[in-house]
Parts: C-alpha cells; sequence; structure tokens
C-alpha cells in the first residue's frame, strides 16, 4: 500500500517536471505546444546514446540532457515557434503534430523502433527499506531531484527578478513591453528552460515510462490532462495534479489492472465537469 | 430590416445554396470515375471514405469552431459497430447496417458532446483525445468481443440490398462508396444553407453576440456534433464494410490528425474543402507510402509544419482560382472562407 504511494509520488513528481514546461507556454503563454513529449524524448535519448554507447556516468549525462534539450529548444523558439505564436489554436495544433510525426519518424529512422533502457549505475538499482517500506532506490532518487526542482520553480516563479518579469509578461504583454521588458526574450528563455526541464524529465523517466519513438504521442494525453486540470495559475496548480494523475495510474494499474487505464481518464471527467477551468483556476478566465 | 434590404439578403443566400455549373461536373467526374477509372477503384473507395469523414469534421470545425483532436473515435466506433453486426448476423443488409452504424455513433456523439461544449480551445483538444483514447482502450481490452489488438476477423458483408455481391477489385464498393457520399453530401450542404447553419456560423463567429440575438449556443454545438458524430460512424462504417475489417487504427490519434491534415489542405469551412483534401491528402500519402514505407509519416508531418509557416490563408488559396471562376460564372460573389 505504502510502496504504491510511493511509487505513484515518484511518476508523479516526474510527470510534474516532463509537463511544467508545458504549463508555462501552455498556460500562460497560451500557446498550445503538443510537440512538448518530443522534447522528453530527444532528452531521453541524448542520456541513452552518452550513457549506454559513449560510457558516460549517469549522473554527469543528466546535466547534458538538460542543457542540450534546452538548446535545440531555444533553437526551435527563435527559428520555428515565434512564426507561431499569434496564430490561431488550430494553426498551432497542426503545427506541432507536424513536429511530432517528424520527430516520431526521425528518432524511429535514427535509433530503431523498439523500447530501450538507460543502463543505471549499480548503486540506483534495488530496493532499501525505510521502516519497513520497501522503497526503489531509483525512485527515491527521482522524487528527491524532482520535490528540489519544484521548490527550486517555485522560488524562482515568486522570488526573483525573472519570475515577476515572466508573470507580468504573461498578464499582459503590451504593457510588460512598455514598462521595458523584453517579452520575446522572457518567453524564449522560459521556453527554452522548459524544454530543457522536459529533456531532464525524458532522460529521469526513461526508466520508468519506457522509451522509444512513439513516446510524445503517447504522453501527450498525460501532459494536457496535468495542464488542464492542474489549472495555469501557478505551478502548485500542476504540481498537485501531477501527483493526483501519478498515484491514481499507477494504483489504479495495480488494483485493477484490466481497467487500470480508466482511472486517468475518469480523473479527468470528473475534473471537468466539477470544474470546467481547472481544479485550481483562478476566479476569471482567460 | 428595410425591404429592399431583405429581399437582397434573401436572394444572396438563395444564390449561396443554388447548385453551380462547376459543382455539377465535379460530381460528374466523380460519376464517370465509375466507368473510367475501373483500374484504380481500390485508392478511390479510400478517397471517398476519407472525403466524408473530412466532410464531418468540417461541420464542426469549419462551419462550427469546435478544435477536434479526436474525431477518429466516431469513425473507429461506427467501423466496429458496422464489423459487430456483420459478423454475428443482427442486421446482414449492409445499408441498414451503414444507418444503424450512423445512428449509433450519433448517440456517442451526443452523449460526449456536453463534455466538449466546456471550456477553452484547449480543453476541448484534451477531452476529444480523451474520449477517443477512452475508446481505443475499451475496444483493446474487450478483446472477446472486439478482437483487441488483433482487430475485428472474420467479417463476411452480405450482397448490398440483396442483390449485388462485393467484389474483389471493388467495383462494387466503389460505387456504393460513392453513392453514400453523395447522399450525405447533399445533406449536409442543405444543413448548412439552411438557417441552423447559418446559425452555426454566427455561434463560430462570436458566440457572445450570437447568444445575445437569440441562438442558443449549447444546444446548436450539441446538435451538429451530433450529426458529425453520426457522419463519422458512417464513413467508419463504409470503410468496414469495404475492407470487411475493423481495427484499433480506426480509432487512433494519427487518424484524427489525418484527417484535420486532409481538411485542412481542402480548405475549412466549405465543403468541398474536405472532399478536394482528402483526394491531395490520399495520394500524396500513397506516393509517399510507396517510396518510404516506414517513413512516410516524417513527409506528413514536414507538409503540415510548412503549410502553418507560409501560412493556410495563403496555401489554401490554391482553390482561389476555382472559387474565382465560380463567382464569375454564376455572376454572384463567393465569400472568402477562413479556418477561423
Amino acid at each position: 500500500m505504502l510502496t504504491i504511494l510511493f511509487d505513484g509520488i515518484a511518476y508523479g513528481m516526474l510527470l510534474f517536471v516532463l509537463a511544467c514546461g508545458l504549463a508555462v507556454t501552455l498556460g500562460l503563454m497560451n500557446f498550445v505546444n503538443l510537440a512538448h513529449g518530443a522534447f522528453a524524448m530527444a532528452g531521453g535519448y541524448i542520456t541513452l546514446v552518452l550513457v549506454n554507447r559513449m560510457g558516460w556516468p549517469f549522473f554527469a549525462a543528466l546535466p547534458i540532457a538538460f542543457v542540450a534539450t534546452a538548446a535545440i529548444g531555444a533553437l526551435f523558439e527563435r527559428t520555428l515557434y515565434v512564426h507561431v505564436y499569434a496564430k490561431s489554436h488550430l494553426d498551432q495544433v497542426l503545427f506541432t503534430i507536424g513536429l511530432v510525426f517528424m520527430s516520431v519518424a526521425a528518432v524511429d529512422y535514427t535509433m530503431g523502433s523498439q523500447q530501450q533502457y538507460i543502463q543505471l549505475p549499480e548503486a540506483l538499482r534495488g530496493q532499501i527499506d525505510v521502516f519497513g517500506i520497501g522503497v526503489g532506490r531509483y525512485r527515491l532518487l527521482i522524487i528527491a531531484i524532482c520535490g528540489l526542482l519544484t521548490v527550486a520553480l517555485q522560488l524562482i516563479l515568486t522570488r526573483s527578478r525573472f519570475g515577476s518579469r515572466l508573470r507580468a509578461a504573461v498578464d499582459d504583454p503590451r504593457v510588460a513591453s512598455g514598462l521595458g521588458i523584453h517579452v520575446g526574450g522572457v518567453f524564449a528563455v522560459t521556453f527554452a528552460f522548459g524544454s530543457g526541464l522536459a529533456g531532464l524529465g525524458g532522460a529521469l523517466g526513461a526508466e520508468i515510462l519506457g522509451l522509444d519513438p512513439i513516446f510524445p504521442l503517447k504522453f501527450m494525453i498525460y501532459f494536457l490532462i496535468v495542464v488542464t486540470v492542474g489549472g495555469t495559475s501557478s505551478i502548485t496548480g500542476p504540481f498537485l495534479a501531477s501527483l493526483l494523475l501519478g498515484i491514481g495510474d499507477v494504483a489504479g494499474k495495480y488494483y485493477v489492472p484490466k481497467f487500470g487505464a480508466f482511472v486517468i481518464y475518469t480523473i479527468m471527467i470528473v475534473v471537468l465537469i466539477w470544474r470546467p477551468q481547472g481544479l485550481f483556476a483562478r476566479g476569471t478566465s482567460r | 430590416m428595410s425591404e429592399p434590404l431583405a429581399r437582397d439578403v434573401k436572394g444572396y443566400l438563395a444564390g449561396q445554396a443554388r447548385w453551380h455549373p462547376l459543382e455539377i461536373a465535379f460530381w460528374l467526374i466523380a460519376l464517370a470515375s465509375i466507368f473510367l477509372l475501373t483500374n484504380k477503384h481500390l485508392i478511390l473507395t479510400e478517397i471517398a471514405i476519407f472525403a466524408l469523414f473530412a466532410l464531418s469534421l468540417d461541420l464542426i470545425l469549419g462551419y462550427s469552431g469546435i478544435l477536434s483532436l479526436g474525431h477518429a473515435a466516431y469513425f473507429g466506433f461506427g467501423a466496429y459497430v458496422a464489423g459487430l453486426l456483420a459478423k454475428h448476423g443482427i442486421i446482414a443488409e449492409p445499408v441498414l447496417a451503414l444507418i444503424v452504424s450512423g445512428l449509433a455513433a450519433s448517440v456517442l456523439g451526443f452523449v460526449t458532446s456536453f463534455l466538449v461544449l466546456r471550456g477553452s480551445d484547449l480543453t476541448r483538444l484534451m477531452v476529444t483525445l480523451g474520449v477517443s483514447l477512452i475508446l481505443m482502450e475499451i475496444a483493446n481490452q474487450l478483446d472477446w468481443l472486439t478482437g483487441g489488438a488483433d482487430g475485428l476477423q472474420g467479417i463476411t458483408i452480405a450482397p448490398l440490398l440483396g442483390i449485388w455481391e462485393f467484389d474483389l477489385f471493388g467495383h462494387v464498393a466503389y460505387t456504393y462508396s460513392l453513392i453514400v457520399l453523395f447522399v450525405m453530401f447533399v445533406i449536409a450542404r442543405r444543413l448548412v444553407h439552411s438557417p441552423f447553419g447559418l446559425s452555426l456560423r454566427s455561434v463560430k463567429g462570436n458566440p457572445l453576440r450570437a447568444a445575445a440575438i437569440g441562438i442558443s449556443v449549447n444546444a446548436r454545438l450539441v446538435a451538429i456534433y451530433t450529426v458529425a458524430a453520426g457522419y463519422a460512424g458512417i464513413a467508419g462504417a463504409l470503410l468496414t464494410q469495404t475492407t470487411q475489417f475493423a481495427s484499433l487504427n480506426g480509432l487512433s490519434l494519427e487518424r484524427s490528425a489525418d484527417v484535420l491534415l486532409a481538411l485542412v489542405l481542402g480548405g475549412t469551412g466549405y465543403l468541398y474543402g474536405g472532399l478536394l483534401g482528402s483526394i491531395v491528402f490520399k495520394l500524396m500519402q500513397d506516393y509517399l507510402a510507396h517510396i518510404t514505407p516506414q517513413y512516410w509519416q516524417f513527409w506528413i508531418g514536414l507538409v503540415l509544419v510548412i503549410l502553418v509557416l507560409v501560412g493556410r490563408e495563403r496555401m489554401g488559396n490554391w482553390t482561389a482560382p476555382v472559387r474565382g471562376l465560380l463567382a464569375r460564372v454564376g455572376r454572384r460573389s463567393v465569400p472568402a472562407t477562413d479556418g477561423r
């Protein structure tokens, strides 16, 4: 029971790191980015190549996954995404779905279509006992990293100068740029950072979620649920939504394996009927 | 409203609803393809079915502004219903089974439409995608009924109306699909030019104002969503009947995305958009799958990206000369349609 809860929390934390970049672009910038999973996949495969083929230590590969994915994100944002911000949601959906298709085929071509796993260092395998509960070491690591990231993110958003700039730029881009905030630059940095986080999430999650070319398609709905259920007003909403989703999914798959996949959809529908704007949305709709 | 203005508006709307020579020519060409392109009937059948599916998406996206990423839910549902009806001999006659499948899909559409009404574009994307994924999961789990991941096999389709047997070359299948497409097209045409269709367009343009002039927005959206789901169900049922197979693939996200691409290629918000788009899309897909059997999705993705970056308006305007011709031949203006 507690093990399931623990696994669920680890899974939820992972989802949060994967999806929080999306929560910013999709929720705050009002840009429908369905290709977010592609960045996560990129991070996963970068780690895979570094660790499995080039023999890098796992912990050295993680920061590289973050930096490399962030760089790819920044590149795409500056060259492609920036043209699509002002377009309709339909255009954004078409554009990002197109990117997803391309990434799926490209990864299939270069890495093969089978599911792959990253070789973990010996220290991270197996379980340890904490107060009589079997706790996977790797999951413990995920919770530690993701927990730290969440706290850091929350502090950056609420306390730092950049955080207040971002919130200003999101609330009213025109007034923000009138105040001398470089809105485009703020968005670019945020997008790159979000992509980097997705890449890190993909690298960490390869062990639990699996890594194959259709990753962006498989987890698209999870990301969407996290963002819509969590609402877009803060970082805590998506965080709680991820935890809810993670625990629900793990528990559902464990207790009712046959219908485990329905649990998250049921959560989604119930929340939607109950609170159409998301669980933790602010009063006014945007 | 003043008297002459009312007359003008009435005349304009009647003119819009009238059949145009080029439209008649389009359907005559389609009719001729039955007799002339006999060795291409297999792909033509696919195109006709896909066109019907795209038409159904156009009804909700182009005419009502509902962004859907899970329209394949109704397509796949119709496909399974038709397959099960035929396999267990509940309704053997294909035409009747087609109608029943369409009705079943529209019931599903009616039930799910209330979820779709809520929230913004983003929520709609999630909900429509979620609905199609739930259906896919159900179809996957109920393997005693649907065959699970292997698909529904062993379907035999009875002769059409008890007379025409489906043949190996797809002649009967194509004629049948084309007739169904035409009938459904005529109904859709009637629908979008009716006061109901006009009210839908006003809802799409501005829901708040539409509500202010007394249009019950939600009821209209539920109605059109139900109708569109029925259309998609019929398209799915047609696919099952012509291929004697139904699979999970019919419910997949890829199918929803494909139909969205086909519709956008042809242009949203006018009925021929879905039809022309399907022709272009299917031919392109066929060609790409021929060159790179495994990676054709890459090129489809590239087309999507370029389409958006260049601008749908500019790209969609490849039909503009045709529409300009329409305007000149018919001596009445065809308003520029735009996907938003």
